[in-house]
């Protein structure tokens, strides 16, 4: 099927290689960040994470988010989502590509990253990560590729995929699980030992996921023969008006927990992110910017006039993808660790090559998607056209 | 024939995958296993213990001038870089701090003034149930079971950094950059590092070795004392017997080995 992605018109392909210049420079600005060390980021001895395993905790979210149209049309026969439920796995596997780039980006020696698998470690979550993240890509890839071939061929896909489509569903509720379990199992990082970390990282990625897959279905209509349909795209919709719901509602849990109880361990995290602590407070105007963001797009989803209306519906979309992005990119790493555990403020700016490379990682999984999409629309358009 | 061509890329493909798992397979099959240090090379005069403690006199060391010796040992003994400028990338085994930065936790607004004032020695707590231990996805970091000194193989560290983020002491330091041109003297006994590892006080595990107290001990005139925590006509055991002693958020449960007499 890869020779429908080696079609294109010249948008297709100026996008490509508008793409492969982005992928360039981030390559480039990655062999400095090899040289020199993981110094030319914004990173320091107390924000030790940064961008990278910020972007890398949404992406498992955007790729987590996928299981939304799968677990519908296969577990609940919801058949209006077999068009797009190839988009959905599609969207996984260039999620995944990204989450994978952001970690090796991320390690200080790369060389060394399969010591992982030679010397796997039980009690680690980085373990059981790499894991299942792996897992799931080879999921989606054998998955997605099978079953979009034997609709191009007319026939049923192999009955021997039925087990694995099963299993890819509780296993996307597990990256992202255990992506949220490195974070909230750590002693003496107050803003992630919460229980309902999981939970709300879940909430956020059924919000994200599915908005963005809304914005690539209004593409796909627009440029292409291949109608992934308005029954389909409204209810994606309504999909991520509960979740953005309950994202926000797991939040406000946290907000009671911490003021409520008025433990400072708890409180000092969730002020410098929202008002500052010790004068430090670069994150402020995002977070709030963050939390208008969300409000706008529950209003949008939830009410239905501009649910149904798809302009509305697609700004709703953009607001959610990036009030989420700001909640969990921005917010929630560093907010994790600043202040300190020796309570003092030391702020994290990301630099302008760390900038570059998660560009470049972008445009790997734009790069990605773009070759998947072009097979399954070329397919679509085949077969229904 | 392109169908015979499919077929050998499917075997190949599913059996690199079956390569690619015999490691994780064997080591499910062999158990917990020990850290790689566990063939660390000994004197003939290495000293012993269960767990390594240490036991600081805070009440001893009033200054700044008081802790700059000790901080020096050590860092000249390990070949740690002092002149990196950058804030951000620092490296520091073994660094003075406030009161109400050391000990988060016991914070009175109106605190003793000599011990508000008083400078404190922050270092690894070589924590009996170590959650940066847990962390480390390679066993890079590891707890020596011979004597609960929590180690780090420099060779093995992929850099991940989930360590830092599961230490609640702040006690390990990044190679953001090579450290090799900020070392003021290298000391050829003991090895550098590499940009992209992390790092940390060992106890002086070399020293112990030979049959040498860790540097900060030595250079601390008697303010520091180390020793057997589960022997206990040990220094260490003695020391907590008759003074009363605090340690860092031991409310966490990691049980830090490192105490503090105010």
């Amino acid at each position: 099927m890869l020779e429908l992605a080696v079609k294109g018109n010249k948008w297709y392909w100026g996008w490509m290689v508008v793409l492969l210049g982005v992928i360039g420079a981030g390559f480039g600005l990655y062999l400095m960040q090899l040289k020199f060390g993981l110094g030319i980021t914004g990173m320091s001895r107390d924000v030790s994470w940064g961008f990278y395993i910020a972007n890398f905790t949404y992406l498992v979210g955007v790729a987590a988010g996928g299981v939304m149209v799968v677990l519908p049309f296969y577990l609940h026969d919801y058949k209006a989502y077999g068009k797009i439920t190839i988009l959905g796995e599609f969207l996984a596997i260039a999620a995944i590509v990204m989450c994978l780039l952001f970690i090796l980006v991320d390690l200080g020696v790369p060389t060394r990253a399969l010591n992982v698998l030679l010397y796997p470690t039980l009690n680690s979550v980085l373990f059981y990560d790499a894991i299942v993240l792996n897992g799931y890509l080879f999921l989606n890839l054998v998955i997605g590729w099978n079953v979009l071939e034997a609709e191009r061929n007319g026939v049923h896909y192999q009955s021997w995929l039925k087990p694995l489509i099963y299993i890819s569903i509780p296993w996307a509720v597990s990256i992202h699980t255990v992506t949220a379990y490195l974070y909230c199992g750590l002693p003496g990082r107050h803003f992630w030992l919460t229980a309902v970390l999981a939970p709300r990282f879940l909430a956020s990625a059924f919000a994200a996921g599915p908005a963005l897959l809304i914005l690539l279905c209004l593409f796909i209509r627009r440029f292409t023969n291949f109608d992934p349909g308005r029954q389909q795209i409204q209810t994606l919709a309504k999909t991520v008006a509960y979740a953005i719901c309950i994202n926000v509602f797991f939040f406000l849990c946290e907000i009671f927990v911490a003021f409520y109880s008025q433990i400072p361990g708890h409180m000092d995290h969730i002020k410098y992110l929202f008002v500052g602590l010790h004068g430090h407070g670069v994150l402020v105007p995002w977070m709030w910017a963050s939390m208008i963001l969300m409000t706008v797009g529950i209003v949008l989803t939830v009410t239905p006039a501009t649910r149904k209306n798809e302009t509305s519906l697609a700004i709703a979309c953009i607001v959610i993808i990036m009030g989420t992005w700001i909640d969990k990119g921005l917010g929630m790493i560093s907010g994790g660790f600043v202040p300190n555990p020796m309570h003092e403020v030391n702020e994290y700016i990301p630099t302008l090559p760390e900038i570059g490379i998660t560009l470049g990682v972008y445009a790997m999984g734009a790069l990605v998607l773009t070759v998947l999409y072009k097979m399954a629309v070329g397919v679509k358009e085949e077969v229904h056209g | 024939m392109n169908n015979s061509r499919r077929r050998f890329l499917q075997i190949a493909g599913v059996s690199a995958l079956g390569l690619g798992a015999k490691p994780v397979l064997d080591a499910f099959a062999a158990g917990g296993g020990e850290g790689p240090g566990f063939h660390v090379a000994r004197g003939e005069d290495a000293l012993d213990a269960k767990q390594w403690a240490m036991v600081i006199d805070t009440r001893q060391l009033q200054s700044s001038a008081d802790l700059e010796p000790i901080v020096e040992a050590c860092h000249k003994v390990h070949n740690v870089p002092t002149t990196i400028v950058n804030k951000n990338h620092e490296i520091k085994w073994i660094w003075e701090a406030h009161y109400h930065n050391a000990f988060t936790d016991k914070t009175n607004p109106f605190l003793n003034e000599s011990v508000e004032h008083r400078p404190f020695l922050l270092l690894c707590n070589h924590c009996e149930n170590p959650p940066c231990v847990r962390a480390c996805p390679t066993k890079a970091t590891f707890k020596r079971e011979r004597d609960g000194i929590v180690l780090m193989d420099f060779h093995r560290c992929i850099g991940c950094r989930f360590c830092m983020a599961a230490c609640p002491f702040g006690a390990r330091s990044f190679n953001f950059r090579d450290p090799r041109p900020f070392i003021q003297e290298t000391n050829k006994q003991f090895p550098t590092r590499a940009k992209g590892v992390v790092e940390k006080c060992n106890f002086c595990a070399e020293r112990l070795a030979v049959g040498k107290m860790p540097a900060c001990v030595e250079a601390s005139n008697g303010a520091i004392a180390f020793g057997d925590l589960y022997d206990e006509h040990s220094e260490v055991r003695e020391l907590l017997k008759e003074n009363y002693t605090i340690r860092r958020k031991q409310t966490l449960g990691t049980e830090p080995a490192v105490y503090y007499i105010v």
